[in-house]
């Protein structure tokens, strides 16, 4: 049987979900009998591929590395799950939207509150810039399936990669299945 | 007692003519989701979750303020009441910043219930994140104006419960917020008895108890249940 391309990304989050993930333990051998895994934070793989079929994605999109990342996964990924609170809500990466733009809040962490040689970091090419606003991944392409929480605990991870697996498409229903926080 | 007989999901019941169809419907063991609603205290109709469609009428109806009436044919669980309280629960959590992974009611809110029952795993509309303010002036207490779904839950139970009247709404459509005293720091309002009775009524985090963390913060609404009985019904053991 040919394996399932799975793709894991990781956006503005704090790879806490990533963590989750890896608590799968000995599921994960299970599951790498079956998928290969084109592309992700924990192998060392540069460009994001053709074809795959699943990426689960945690975090926001809060800056443009964020933002070109997420469009070409949408062009190249058949099957995209928020993964996460962050990625479904934009969580807590999305708490400086209250504060303004992207501006009050470079200025407050790196002028106001830098000790020593205040200074925006500026240096195109190499440190992507903040969008204005950070947004749930669904506000910017357009999303498969929805596994909220802060992270979601491994079984439930396990409870809609499963299904999926088999070409049968996880009910999220009831609180199995749906929590946040 | 005036006895109506009505139809809710094709179930025939009987009700008194004072009943709410919310009420009639909890005797008959038929469940309908609310959240503005509160046991013991006056009811609004402030966040439509418990919407019926009734035969005849082409508007949807909140069943907590709509009184029964001789044969009525009401049903609560149409594809159509289903969509629209996924689209009410939606936008609670897109009008306000319900950033419930750092908030001290996780897994013990009735907003996160609701969203459960109804089926919401993300919102479609696009998030407002409004900036509000906090208050921690009160001794005991804060209130997280981030959390705030107006239900006004808690304006009614300190009003008709405790008597104090320390909240009320202030403003109009998007701009409205609860306000303590005259729009005071609620630690500043001399109203307030500190009963903790608001803190019991909020359905969310937005009232809550000083120093608690999420697993400790829980609200009990039994007591005001109780209260309201003990003081309508002269009913004062449990
Ligand atoms: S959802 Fe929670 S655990 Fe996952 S990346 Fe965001 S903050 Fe971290
Ligand atoms: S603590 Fe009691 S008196 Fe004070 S605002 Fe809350 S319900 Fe009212
Ligand atoms: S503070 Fe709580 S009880 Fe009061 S209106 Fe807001 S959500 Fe409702
Ligand atoms: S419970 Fe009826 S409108 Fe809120």
């Amino acid at each position: 049987m040919k394996k399932i391309k799975l793709a894991t990304v990781w956006l503005a989050g704090c790879s806490g979900c990533h963590m989750s993930f890896l608590d799968l333990d000995e599921w994960l051998l299970e599951l790498a009998q079956k998928v290969d895994i084109v592309y992700s934070p924990i192998a060392d793989i540069k460009d994001y591929p053709d074809g795959v079929d699943i990426c689960l994605v945690e975090g926001a999109i809060a800056n443009e590395e964020n933002l070109a990342l997420i469009k070409e996964i949408r062009q190249k990924t058949k099957f995209i799950i928020s993964f996460g609170d962050c990625a479904v809500t934009a969580n807590v990466p999305g708490m400086r939207n209250m504060l303004g733009p992207a501006e009050t809040v470079l200025k407050r962490s790196y002028l106001e509150l830098g000790d020593i040689t205040p200074q925006l970091p500026q240096e195109p090419g190499i440190v992507p810039e903040l969008l204005d606003r950070v947004s749930p991944v669904h506000e910017v392409v357009n999303v498969d399936l929805f596994l909220p929480g802060c992270p979601p605990n491994a079984a439930r991870i396990r409870s809609v990669i499963e299904p999926l697996l088999k070409g049968e498409s996880p009910v999220m229903e009831g609180r199995k299945m749906i929590k946040f926080g | 007692m005036t006895v109506k007989t009505l139809t809710i999901n094709d179930q025939l019941i009987t009700a008194s003519a004072e009943q709410t169809i919310l009420d009639a419907a909890k005797e008959a063991e038929i469940k309908i989701p609310t959240l503005c609603h509160l046991e013991g205290v006056s009811d609004v109709g402030a966040c439509r979750l418990c919407l019926v469609e009734i035969e005849g009428s082409s508007k949807l109806q909140p069943a907590c303020v709509t009184q029964v009436q001789e044969g009525m044919v009401i049903q609560t669980e149409t594809e159509k009441l289903k969509e629209y309280r996924r689209m009410a629960v939606e936008l609670l959590f897109a009008e306000g910043n319900h950033v419930c992974a750092v908030c001290v009611v996780n897994g013990n809110c009735q907003l996160q219930n609701v969203a459960i029952k109804v089926g919401m795993d993300h919102s479609r509309f696009p998030y407002k994140f409004p900036k509000r303010e906090v208050d921690l002036s009160h001794r005991l207490f804060g209130m997280d104006h981030n959390r705030c779904i107006l239900c006004t839950r808690c304006v009614r139970v300190c009003d008709e419960i405790e008597g104090a009247h320390v909240w009320d709404v202030a403003n109009r459509g998007g701009q409205s917020f609860i306000v303590s005293g005259i729009n005071q720091p609620w630690g500043e309002v001399d109203a307030c008895t500190s009963c903790g009775k608001c803190v019991d009524a909020c359905p969310t985090g937005a009232i809550f108890r000083q120093g608690s963390t999420a697993s400790e913060m829980t609200c009990d609404r039994s007591t005001l249940e109780f209260l309201h009985r003990a003081r309508t019904k002269k009913e004062w053991t449990r």
